[in-house]
C-alpha cells in the first residue's frame, strides 16, 4: 500500500499514543493491582430475607481490623443506612440487589460499583477523608430512582 | 418524487419524524434534571421520555436513515436495488415495529430506557417492535449484499466503490453485533415477557445487550464516515487524499467493534478483570482507524483549500464552503469528535471508569459522539440528499445554513456542563438534580446551562425539521442534481486486500469468539438463580 510520508507519520504517532495509553493501564493494573471491581459470586436474589450475610446487611470488623460492609440495595433505598466507617482503613463492600439493577456511587470517591441481582459485587477502597458522603443510585431503577440516596459517615480514627 | 429514489426518502422520512419527536423528548428532560418547573412535570413524564428519546433517537432515526443512505448509495454507486419489493417489505416491517414500540412507551408501559436491562420488564409488543425493526435491517443488508453481488457479476476485477465498500464493512458488523441482541431478545426477553419462562438473569443479558451495544456505535458512526470520505472532499471542492486507507479503516471496524463490550461493564460482578482487559484492549485498538481517518479527512480538505488557491499553512481552512449546510454540519461534526474521541479514551481507561461510570460524564460524552458527530452528519447529509432523491431545491436555505451552528453551540452549552457535573458525581439519568430535594449545590448552576444548551439543540433541530418539511412539500421542481462522489488522488486499479470481505469476516467471527466465549462459558459454570420480572414505572 502506498502511504504518504506524513500519514505514515501520523499513523505511528497514533500508534504510539494508544500504545501510551495502554502502557499506563497495564502497569497500573499489574503493579498496583488497580482493577474494577469484578468479583464472581451469585446468590438467590428471591431468597435475601432469610441469607445469613444479606440478610441483616450491616458492617462488621474483622479480627484484622478491616471492615466489611454488605450492602442490600433495593427500590428505593440502600441498607444499611446510613453506614459508618473508620478513615484510613481498607472497607470492602459486598453488594446485592434485591430487585432489578442498582447503581452504587458514593460521591466525590472512586466506589462506583453495579448492583446486579443474583450477583455479589465486591471492591475494596480506603477513605482518607472523614466526613459524611453521599450515596447514589446511579442506574435507572424505576419511578423514585433520584430519591435512591444513602449516607457513608466516613470517621476519624480513635487512636 | 425521484421515483428511483422513492425508497431512500421513504427511510428518511421516517428518521426525520423520528427525530422530531425525540427531540421535544430530550428538551423535557434537560428541564426537568435542572429543576425548571414547565406544565404535566413529573417523574412518570422524565422516565418516559428518557426511553422514548434513547429508542427513537438511537435506534429508530440512525436505522431508517442509514437504511435510507444505503439505498442511495446503492442506486447510485451501483446503479441497482436488487430485491425492491422485499425492500418495502422491510420498510413497512421496520415502520410497524417502530411505532408499536412507541405508542407502548408512550402509553407509559415500557419505561425501560433504549437499554431495556431485565429484570424491568417492558410490554412484550416494545420487545417485539423493536425485533422488527432490527429483522427490517437484516432484510436491508441482504438488499444491499445482493445489489453488490448482482453488480459484481457484471463487473468482475473492478474495484467496489468506497461508498459501498463502506455500507458493505457497516452491514457485516451489523449482523455480527446484532446476533448479540438476537439472543436477548428472542431467547430471552420475549419468551420472559410473555409469561413463558419466569425467570431472566440480568448479567447475562445485560452482556449480550452490550455485545450489541457498542458496535451499535459504530453501525451509527460508519455511514457517517462513508459521507466524510465520499462526499465530503467533493463538496469541500477537492480530492479524496487516500482511497485505500479508507477501506483499511472500513476493515479495521469490522473486526474490532464487536469485541469491546465489556468496557461498559467494568463496574458489573460476574465478569473477571482479565477480561475486562482484554476488551480494554480491543477498546483502544478501534480508536485507531478513527485516528487514520483525522489525518485523511483533514489532508483532503487542504487539497481542496489549495486547489482553490490557499498559501500558507492555515489559509486553506478559509478557503472551505462553510456557508454549505452540509460542510458546515459535517466539519463540525468532526470537531465534535476530537472531543468525542478522547472522552471516549477516558471512559475506556479501565480503572479509571469508575470515575465517570453512570454518571452525567456519560450524557455529556454520547451527545457529542453520537448526537452530534453522527446525528449532525446525518442532519447534513439530509440536505445533501433532500434536492437529489426528491428534485426539489432545499427550502429556507438561510435556516438550513445556521441549524449546524446552532447544533454545536447547544451541544457545546449541553455536553461541557454534564461532563463536569459527572467529574463532581451527579448520577446519570435523574428526573431532578437535587435528587431528594437536599442534595446537588455542586451541580445545579452546571444542570441550568446544560438546560439552556438543550433549547439551544431543540431550537436547531425545529429548524432542521422545518427545512425538510419545507422542501419536501413545497421546494421548487429542479432537475435532481448528480450524486457526485469525491475522486481520490491516486484511483485504485484493481481489488485489494482490504476489499476481501470474506476473510476479514471470519477473522471477526473468531475475534468475537475469543473475546467472549470464555467469559460466558466462565458465568454458566456457577449456579446462576434468575429474577423475577419488576415494573417499577
Amino acid at each position: 500500500m502506498n502511504v504518504e510520508l506524513y500519514e505514515r507519520i501520523w499513523m505511528w504517532a497514533a500508534g504510539g499514543l494508544l500504545l501510551l495509553f495502554l502502557g499506563a493501564i497495564f502497569l497500573t493494573a499489574g503493579l498496583q493491582a488497580v482493577q474494577p471491581p469484578s468479583h464472581i459470586e451469585t446468590v438467590d436474589p428471591t431468597a435475601l430475607t432469610t441469607h445469613p450475610e444479606f440478610g441483616t446487611p450491616a458492617v462488621k470488623t474483622r479480627a484484622d481490623g478491616s471492615v466489611v460492609v454488605s450492602v442490600v440495595a433495593q427500590m428505593f433505598s440502600f441498607s444499611p443506612d446510613p453506614i459508618e466507617v473508620p478513615a484510613n482503613r481498607p472497607v470492602t463492600f459486598r453488594l446485592t440487589s434485591a430487585d432489578v439493577i442498582h447503581g452504587f456511587e458514593v460521591v466525590g470517591t472512586n466506589a462506583n460499583a453495579m448492583a446486579i441481582p443474583g450477583y455479589v459485587s465486591q471492591f475494596t477502597v480506603t477513605f482518607k477523608e472523614p466526613g459524611e458522603y453521599l450515596i447514589g443510585c446511579n442506574e435507572y431503577c424505576g419511578t423514585m430512582h433520584h430519591n435512591m440516596v444513602g449516607k457513608l459517615i466516613v470517621k476519624k480514627e480513635s487512636p | 418524487m425521484n421515483g428511483r429514489h422513492s425508497l431512500a426518502a421513504a427511510h428518511v422520512g421516517v428518521a426525520v419524524a423520528a427525530f422530531a419527536v425525540a427531540s421535544a423528548m430530550g428538551v423535557l428532560q434537560a428541564l426537568s434534571i435542572a429543576d425548571i418547573p414547565f406544565p404535566h412535570r413529573s417523574e412518570s413524564l422524565y422516565y418516559l421520555a428518557v426511553t422514548a428519546h434513547g429508542v427513537l433517537m438511537a435506534l429508530v432515526f440512525t436505522t431508517f436513515f442509514i437504511m435510507g443512505l444505503g439505498y442511495a448509495l446503492s442506486q447510485e454507486s451501483l446503479g441497482r436495488i436488487t430485491g425492491r419489493g422485499l425492500a418495502w417489505i422491510a420498510f413497512v416491517l421496520g415502520l410497524v415495529g417502530s411505532v408499536a414500540a412507541a405508542v407502548t412507551i408512550l402509553r407509559g408501559q415500557s419505561s425501560v430506557l433504549y437499554t431495556f436491562y431485565p429484570p424491568m420488564q417492558a410490554h412484550p409488543l416494545f420487545y417485539m417492535g423493536a425485533t422488527l425493526l432490527i429483522v427490517a435491517s437484516w432484510i436491508w443488508g441482504g438488499v444491499m449484499i445482493a445489489s453488490y453481488r448482482s453488480w459484481r457479476r457484471e463487473h468482475p476485477g473492478v474495484p467496489v466503490p468506497l461508498s459501498i465498500h463502506g455500507m458493505l464493512a457497516t452491514i457485516i458488523l451489523w449482523y455480527l453485533a446484532t446476533a448479540g441482541l438476537a439472543v436477548e431478545v428472542l431467547g430471552m426477553l420475549i419468551p420472559w415477557s410473555l409469561g413463558l419462562v419466569t425467570k431472566i438473569d440480568p448479567l447475562l443479558a445485560r452482556s449480550f445487550f452490550w455485545w450489541f451495544g457498542h458496535p451499535l456505535v459504530y453501525f451509527w458512526l460508519m455511514p457517517a464516515y462513508v459521507l466524510w470520505y465520499t462526499v465530503l472532499p467533493r463538496v469541500a471542492g477537492g480530492k479524496l487524499f487516500s482511497d485505500s486507507l479508507a477501506r483499511m479503516v472500513f476493515i479495521l471496524f469490522v473486526l474490532l467493534s464487536v469485541p469491546v463490550g465489556f468496557h461498559h461493564q467494568f463496574a458489573d460482578p460476574g465478569i473477571s478483570s482479565n477480561w475486562k482487559l482484554v476488551h480494554t484492549v480491543t477498546t483502544y485498538a478501534v480508536l485507531y482507524p478513527s485516528f487514520v481517518t483525522a489525518f485523511t479527512i483533514i489532508a483532503s480538505l487542504e487539497v481542496a483549500g489549495r486547489m482553490k488557491g490557499a498559501r500558507g499553512l492555515f489559509d486553506w481552512i478559509g478557503r472551505l464552503p462553510w456557508g454549505d449546510p452540509f460542510f458546515a454540519a459535517v466539519a463540525l461534526a468532526m470537531i465534535a469528535f476530537t472531543f468525542g474521541g478522547f472522552g471516549g479514551a477516558i471512559n475506556a481507561a479501565y480503572a479509571m471508569n469508575s470515575m465517570v461510570h453512570n454518571t452525567a460524564w456519560i450524557m455529556g460524552h454520547f451527545h457529542v459522539t453520537l448526537g452530534t458527530t453522527v446525528a449532525l452528519t446525518f442532519m447534513g447529509a439530509t440536505y445533501w440528499l433532500l434536492p437529489r432523491m426528491l428534485g426539489r431545491e432545499l427550502r429556507l436555505m438561510t435556516l438550513a445554513r445556521m441549524q449546524p451552528y446552532l447544533w454545536f453551540a447547544g451541544i457545546a452549552l449541553f455536553s461541557i456542563s454534564y461532563h463536569i457535573a459527572g467529574l463532581r458525581g451527579l448520577p446519570r439519568r435523574v428526573y431532578s438534580a437535587s435528587l431528594t430535594g437536599e442534595y446537588g449545590a455542586a451541580w445545579h448552576g452546571l444542570t441550568r446551562v446544560a438546560a439552556a444548551g438543550s433549547v439551544i439543540l431543540f431550537l436547531s433541530a425545529l429548524s432542521y425539521v422545518a427545512v425538510v418539511a419545507a422542501t419536501w412539500i413545497g421546494g421548487k421542481r429542479i432537475p435532481a442534481p448528480a450524486f457526485e462522489f469525491a475522486v481520490p488522488l491516486r484511483p485504485p486499479t484493481a481489488p485489494g486486500v482490504w476489499d476481501r470481505f470474506g476473510l476479514w469476516t471470519v477473522l471477526a467471527m473468531l475475534l468475537v469468539a475469543v473475546a467472549y466465549g470464555y467469559p460466558l462459558l466462565h458465568l454458566f459454570a456457577h449456579t446462576r438463580y434468575g429474577s423475577p420480572p419488576f415494573q417499577p414505572f
